[in-house]
């Protein structure tokens, strides 16, 4: 992890109410790398990554994306920097009233004033890297999962960002998509020379495809490596993610009271 | 017990005023970010295409209808009195000041507002304005405000087609149906009929309604829970509020305009 950070994120504390999500992490995703963020259901992962994209902002602590504080910004800077990032949805989020290659070109026409000949050749282009091109006439209701999935992606690069997040991509997806989504992220993050950030929970997927991992729980790092260090890794919390465990560091139970008490039942019985 | 229910009621005081604080604001957020849209003019039309264009049947008919029964209805009234001629001027009154901006915007909130609700609430569930703000394009000049001033445009213009069927309606049935003479109809219309005291007033009565309906039902759209029930919920308060907020206005509204001359 010696080249230069893209992104810091520093002591970060957050919580949603009087719940605290993070508490304290401490995170760096450098240049070029793509880097999983794993950890369990509510851990705090798609937080992290609305906290880099400056939807939220931290109690304490700060998030620098390249050498700027996100929650420093006023609202133009903060636009002007999202223009240099993209975001896939879990489940896409494609504009559901525009079709597929409309959805490609909203940022471009949006943001560019390129003629719409030359939209055209960028918007097949794209779809084409996604292998897609055949589908531009249609809507994103024809689409199946998967093809949204890359759809969407291909949306996200259109304006070929320099920061890519992929908030869970390998949710419902089937093996065969999965594998494809999960290689046009590898590809498409070096084609570009961009830095791509994967928040997910599909471990065996990401072992193949990214440089670094960060494992979150209880709201700080509770784990990180290169993909051999994680396989290699014995922390206990590592070992159960890895294997699916159901009891661990990682309890099965949400704290609850007393169970016989909760039942009514009386020690005399 | 007492503690409870007064804590229940102040906390649903606090919150609707909250409300329509937040509701306010969305308001002058939309009038912030109304200058994209104009600049782009095609999103707006657009959108006038869905809201207004797709409530032209619903409009035309029930025009139609409200004026064949107000003809049927004010010929058996004036006839009481043996002024069957004043019949136009009482259809076009009728519709003109009241029925027409009353019951196109009420219609216009169940056919229009509340699809606009649906929309922005699932596009909100489904990530779809998120994504949009992440890709550093304001949803609020993009999705909301052109939305907005396609409501504001269309409202009066469906309400003029409203009266216009209402007026054949009323003409159908009193002069074709019922022999009412074609001469006095449309002459006591004519001269019945003020042009800046009726049907500018009307104008106006129908332009405020349109901007309650429409961000009655953009604000619950945007501010619906990103849920299925959310969204329902959200959809049914649009036509319930908006249907209040018009009726209310044009209480006062009317107070202020026809003060009986």
């Amino acid at each position: 992890m010696s080249s230069q950070a893209l992104v810091e994120i520093r002591d970060v504390h957050f919580g949603y109410d009087s719940r605290l999500i993070l508490k304290g992490a401490n995170l760096t995703f450098p240049k070029g790398k793509v880097i999983a963020v794993m950890g369990g259901s509510g851990s705090g992962k798609t937080t992290l990554l609305q906290l880099i994209a400056g939807a939220l902002k931290p109690s304490s602590g700060y998030v620098k994306v390249d050498g700027q504080v996100i929650h420093k910004l006023d609202h133009k800077d903060l636009f002007r920097m999202r223009r240099r990032m993209g975001m896939l949805f879990q489940f896409g989020a494609l504009f559901t009233d525009m079709s597929v290659y409309d959805n490609v070109a909203f940022q471009m026409r949006e943001h560019t004033d390129l003629p719409e000949e030359m939209i055209r050749d960028l918007v097949l282009m794209k779809l084409h890297a996604v292998g897609l091109r055949g589908t531009h006439h249609l809507m994103p209701a024809e689409l199946s999962g998967g093809m949204a999935r890359r759809v969407a992606l291909a949306r996200t690069v259109a304006l070929d960002p320099t920061l890519i997040m992929y908030d869970e991509p390998f949710t419902g997806l089937d093996p065969i998509s999965l594998s494809v989504v999960a290689n046009l992220i590898r590809r498409l993050n070096d084609a570009l020379g961009a830095t791509s950030v994967v928040v997910t929970h599909d471990v065996q997927e990401s072992l193949k495809i990214v440089d670094y991992i960060y494992f979150i729980a209880d709201g700080v790092v509770a784990a990180e490596g290169t993909p051999d260090e994680i396989r290699a890794s014995d922390m206990p919390f590592v070992h159960q993610f890895m294997h699916g465990e159901i009891d661990g560091p990682v309890p099965f139970h949400y704290p609850s009271g007393d169970y016989g008490q909760d039942l009514n039942l009386r020690p005399d019985r | 017990m007492i503690v409870e229910n007064l804590r229940s009621l102040g906390h649903r005081i606090v919150n609707t005023v909250w409300r329509i604080g937040y509701a306010s604001r969305f308001f002058m957020l939309i009038l912030l970010y109304s200058g994209t849209s104009f600049r782009r003019f095609h999103l707006i039309i657009k959108e006038i295409f869905a809201s207004g264009v797709m409530s032209l049947i619903i409009i035309l008919v029930a025009g139609l209808f409200v004026g064949m029964v107000l003809g049927l209805q004010g010929y058996e009234t004036l006839k009481r009195y043996g002024s069957e001629s004043a019949l136009g001027s009482l259809v076009a009154l009728s519709l003109v000041r009241e029925l027409g901006p009353v019951l196109a915007a009420l219609l216009f909130a169940s056919r229009a507002g509340s699809a606009m609700t649906a929309e922005i609430g699932l596009m909100k569930a489904t990530e779809q304005i998120s994504a949009m703000a992440l890709m550093a394009i304001n949803p609020m000049a993009r999705l909301v405000a052109p939305r907005f001033w396609a409501g504001v445009i269309s409202v009066p213009l469906l309400t003029a087609l409203f009266s216009v069927m209402g007026v054949f309606g009323g003409y159908m049935v009193g002069v074709v149906l019922i022999g009412v003479d074609q001469g006095s109809f449309w002459s006591q219309m004519q001269a019945g009929v003020d042009f800046r005291y009726d049907i500018v007033n009307g104008m106006i009565k129908s332009f405020v309604f349109g901007v309650a309906v429409t961000v009655i039902a953009l604000f619950e759209g945007y501010d619906a829970p990103p849920t299925a029930e959310g969204v329902s919920g959200a959809t049914t308060r649009t036509v319930v509020q908006s249907s209040l907020a018009i009726l209310f206005l044009d209480f006062i509204l009317t107070a202020f305009m026809f003060q009986g001359e």
